[in-house]
């Protein structure tokens, strides 16, 4: 059926006319049309299960399959790639041309945006993990959203599909116009996910915060698009490509040091910003939380939040383009700053899924500054590997969230490795760790390698302070391994010891383990509730994937067509073929002999060690899970609660998140709050009442004469005689 | 002014050669205002009736005056007119207040009061 289905598309595309100068794609490339085509159509089927109220796991067995074909489609995709980019043409969706005439001249100018897709090594790279992880979590929501299978079921899998139609609109899309209906669309999905418990407040609250906090980075992106359009005159990637190579604008002018090169890749990185929640933007990604924890893994974590990164990495050639590097300086400096902001929140907070919303904004601003010190290849391959560890990471909390009923207080769950049926977690949740705090020899460490070494390498005559933002990072990477194993000691190890959350019920009920409605966390018996088959096979492969991600490092780029291996192994490979290609300078400082991303593997490593000693002394168990120098012994309380007092108000402060949303409240919300009540009084009192007047007028008038007609014949005879009185007395008075 | 001029033009009885214009409107404004007030005051539709009559001759009595004080027949023609109406009239008033009592074994004007709009 899938082969039927992809010769009928790819007939589809041949009909169509392609504008563009590169080559007609190959039949492989093609086939790419097939994954927006199948999450297209799953997302249909899964409204059709709505409508026909499916009471089972239909809905989560159908995306998983349909999800599995698309990477099975992007996979048969990338071994039949070549490193050459392609197009493959779905159908004309804006395509028309003008001709007008311009000193006496005429110039033909046209508008084209089809839903063609861009199929280069980047654009794989992306897809290969989304759609990966995306048939892999949906089986492990398959369990885990199993206490609603029959009411919001079919909902979540369609919101699920859905989004990873528009993820690959935005990942593959030939020109701005389709990556903007992506990302719009990836906006959507992730609004109606994180409020989909919308019966809770939290839940609908954070949606819209997602939602606001989006457009306002969605107008920088628009900005972008517009002017990209009036500075170049196309919106397709080829050719926008093709006139910035040669360094001109869609007139043939130059384009360097113009409005062209300092004005627009500010506007796309503000667009980036708001989607992938970094300075200014990034107070909506840990509010995004209060979706279900699949959600969190695959849309907060794993994929949309770097559409951010692949916007700035498609668009590279117009952000180096700048002789000056402005806008990348600035990107480096906000994603340096957001990393170290969102550690220190992570330090001081105890909910272990907030403390991995955080991790995910401060490993975004990793990738940010990678971008900004010229690495798009760091900032790729961090992308690649943080896709897989945190939502490794993501699925272990799930499984402590599903298991705990909904217990996320890291005072309140001790152990949790050591309970029967969390040992696989335990394994899934140090393995992410170790790659999140960057421990040698990890997928972690060498992504995270890349970016830090390149701080310290790119002149700071290129990108203003490149240095600064290497010390910035290379601190960050040290409170990382500490807020990461201040997690992994207090929950995974140590005594066995828990408090059920505050929905264990709701589990509990469904799983049929005879708790009534009105368990009472605190005083009944609760069996924590291992995960089942469907997300210990999520867990386990996303565990084996995290640890296979460190070998693209070593491998070369397309090995078969005789290349010597890239800066970045395979990832370095697909971006040196793609859009973000970029002569990343390799000249750096030498430390005792060695180049400087070698001095960096041990340079990085011992701050990681630092990081991960002091958090063991802290916060690790007595013996050896607290690696001998721990000494905790129940789960509420450890040594760090003696620095609380030195820290004094720094650690509150942190821990309410320094205030920022409250700054916001303070400085956007109220203002524009009472602007809007003055704006209303005016409206309700001023214009209204205007309108109201004119109305009324007739009305009072009615009212006020109305007596007078009161049917008795003595008042109509006197109101006629007063009438002739007052007739008669002007008549007199103007007559004498 | 035409208030205090002589009627007495042509031979007259010798008691009314004094009499002026002014007179006669004073006695037609009386029974006017005697009439209105009447019209005002009383409830029984009969006695409104006849207080409306009292106007309308009140009206005819300044008419013939001042037919008289121009020595045409206008107001006198006028008249003739007014009495033929109010002739007409009376017979029709006076049936429908034959009815209205009919209907609500009352004269009082004030039964009528739900006739208002």
């Amino acid at each position: 059926m899938l082969d039927g289905l992809a010769h009928m598309l790819v007939t589809l595309g041949d009909g169509g006319a392609l504008s563009s100068g590169i080559a007609r794609a190959a039949a492989g490339a093609d086939l790419i049309k097939l994954v927006p085509a199948i999450t297209l159509g799953a997302t249909a089927m899964c409204g059709v299960f709505a409508a026909m109220k499916v009471k089972s796991k239909l809905p989560a067995w159908f995306s998983v399959a349909s999800l599995a074909a698309c990477f099975g489609v992007v996979l048969a995709v990338f071994l039949g790639h070549d490193g050459t980019p392609r197009v493959a043409h779905a159908f004309d969706w804006i395509n028309f041309s003008w001709t007008i005439s311009e000193n006496r001249a005429s110039v033909t100018h046209d508008l084209v945006s089809n839903f063609a897709f861009y199929v280069d090594s980047l654009t794989l790279l992306w897809m290969l993990f989304v759609t990966g992880l995306a048939a892999l979590i949906a089986l492990y929501a398959s369990e885990y959203m199993s206490h609603d299978v029959g009411a919001g079921y079919c909902r979540f899998f369609a919101a699920f599909n859905l989004f990873v139609f528009s993820m690959s609109c935005l990942v593959m899309g030939d020109n701005l116009l389709l990556t903007f209906l992506g990302w719009e669309g990836v906006g959507l999905c992730s609004y109606l996910l994180i409020g989909y418990y919308y019966t809770k407040d939290s839940a609908v609250a954070a949606g819209k915060k997602a939602f606001i906090m989006n457009r306002i980075g969605d107008l920088g992106f628009v900005l972008g698009l517009m002017s990209t359009y009036v500075a170049f005159g196309t919106l397709e990637y080829d050719r926008l490509f093709d006139l910035i190579g040669r360094g001109v604008d869609g007139a043939g002018q130059p384009i360097t040091g113009t409005w062209v090169v300092q004005v627009i890749p500010f506007l796309f990185a503000i667009g980036a910003f708001g989607k992938s929640a970094q300075i200014f933007f990034y107070v909506w990604l840990p509010d995004a939380m209060e979706g279900p924890t699949p959600v969190s893994a695959l849309i907060h974590a794993a994929t949309m939040v770097t559409a951010g990164v692949f916007l700035i990495a498609r668009l590279y050639p117009l952000f180096a383009a700048d002789d000056a590097k402005l806008a990348l300086s600035f990107v480096a400096w906000s994603g340096a700053l957001t990393a170290l902001w969102a550690a220190t929140i992570e330090m001081a907070i105890f909910d272990i899924k907030r403390v991995m919303g955080y991790s995910t904004i401060s490993q975004l601003g990793f990738m940010f500054a990678g971008l900004g010190l010229l690495t798009p290849t760091g900032a790729a391959y961090h992308t690649f590997t943080h896709a897989f560890f945190k939502a490794t990471l993501f699925l272990g909390v799930g499984a402590v969230m599903h298991g705990f009923g909904g217990q996320l207080d890291l005072r309140r769950l001790s152990g949790v490795a050591w309970m029967r049926g969390f040992g696989l977690v335990g394994v899934a949740m140090l393995i992410g760790s170790i790659n999140l705090s960057g421990v040698p020899g990890t997928a972690g460490f060498f992504s995270k390698d890349m970016i830090l070494a390149q701080g310290f390498t790119t002149p700071g005559t290129t990108i203003w302070g490149a240095q600064a933002v290497g010390w910035i990072l290379l601190v960050t990477a040290g409170m990382t391994a500490y807020y990461t194993f201040r997690t992994y000691f207090r929950v995974y190890v140590g005594p066995k010891e828990f408090t059920p959350g505050e929905d264990a019920h709701a589990h509990d009920d469904h799983h049929g383990h005879g708790h009534k409605e009105d368990f009472d966390p605190t005083t009944a018996e609760f069996d924590p509730h291992p995960p089942g088959a469907p997300m210990k096979v999520a867990i386990g492969l996303g565990m084996a994937l995290t640890l296979l991600a460190a070998i693209p490092y070593f491998m070369g780029g397309h090995a078969a067509r005789g290349e010597h291996a890239a800066p970045g192994g395979w990832v370095g490979g697909m971006v040196a073929h793609s859009s973000a290609a970029y002569n990343t300078p390799h000249e750096g400082f030498s430390f005792l002999g060695l180049t400087s991303h070698a001095a960096m593997y041990f340079i990085s490593a011992g701050v990681g060690a630092v990081g991960l000693l002091i958090a063991a002394y802290l916060h690790g168990p007595k013996g050896w899970q607290g690696l001998w120098i721990g000494n905790r012994t129940e789960a509420a309380t450890s040594r760090a609660d003696a620095l609380v007092p030195l820290l004094g108000r720094v650690v509150t402060f942190a821990r309410n998140k320094w205030y920022v949303d409250e700054i916001y409240d303070f400085l956007i919300v109220k203002p524009l709050w009472v602007l809007s009540h003055v704006l209303y009084f005016i409206d309700q009192w001023v214009v209204d009442g205007l309108v109201n007047l004119f109305g009324a007028a007739p009305g009072m008038t009615g009212k006020a004469i109305r007596p007078t007609q009161n049917g008795e014949l003595h008042g109509y005879a006197a109101w006629m005689a007063g009438g002739l009185a007052v007739v008669l007395l002007v008549v007199i008075l103007v007559a004498t | 002014m035409i208030g205090l001029t002589s009627l007495a033009q042509a031979a007259y009885p010798e008691p009314m050669a004094g009499a002026t214009l002014a007179h006669y409107l004073a006695v037609s404004a009386i029974m006017f205002v005697l009439g209105l007030i009447g019209f005002l005051t009383r409830r029984n539709l009969i006695i409104m009736f006849l207080c409306t009559e009292l106007m309308f001759q009140a009206a005819g009595i300044a008419l013939v005056a001042f037919g008289r004080y121009h020595l045409n027949f206008h107001g006198q023609t006028f008249v003739v007119f007014i009495l033929t109406v109010a002739a007409a009239e009376a017979a029709m008033a006076l049936a429908l207040i034959v009815l209205l009592f009919r209907r609500k074994e009352s004269l009082d004007a004030r039964s009528w009061e739900d006739l208002k709009g």
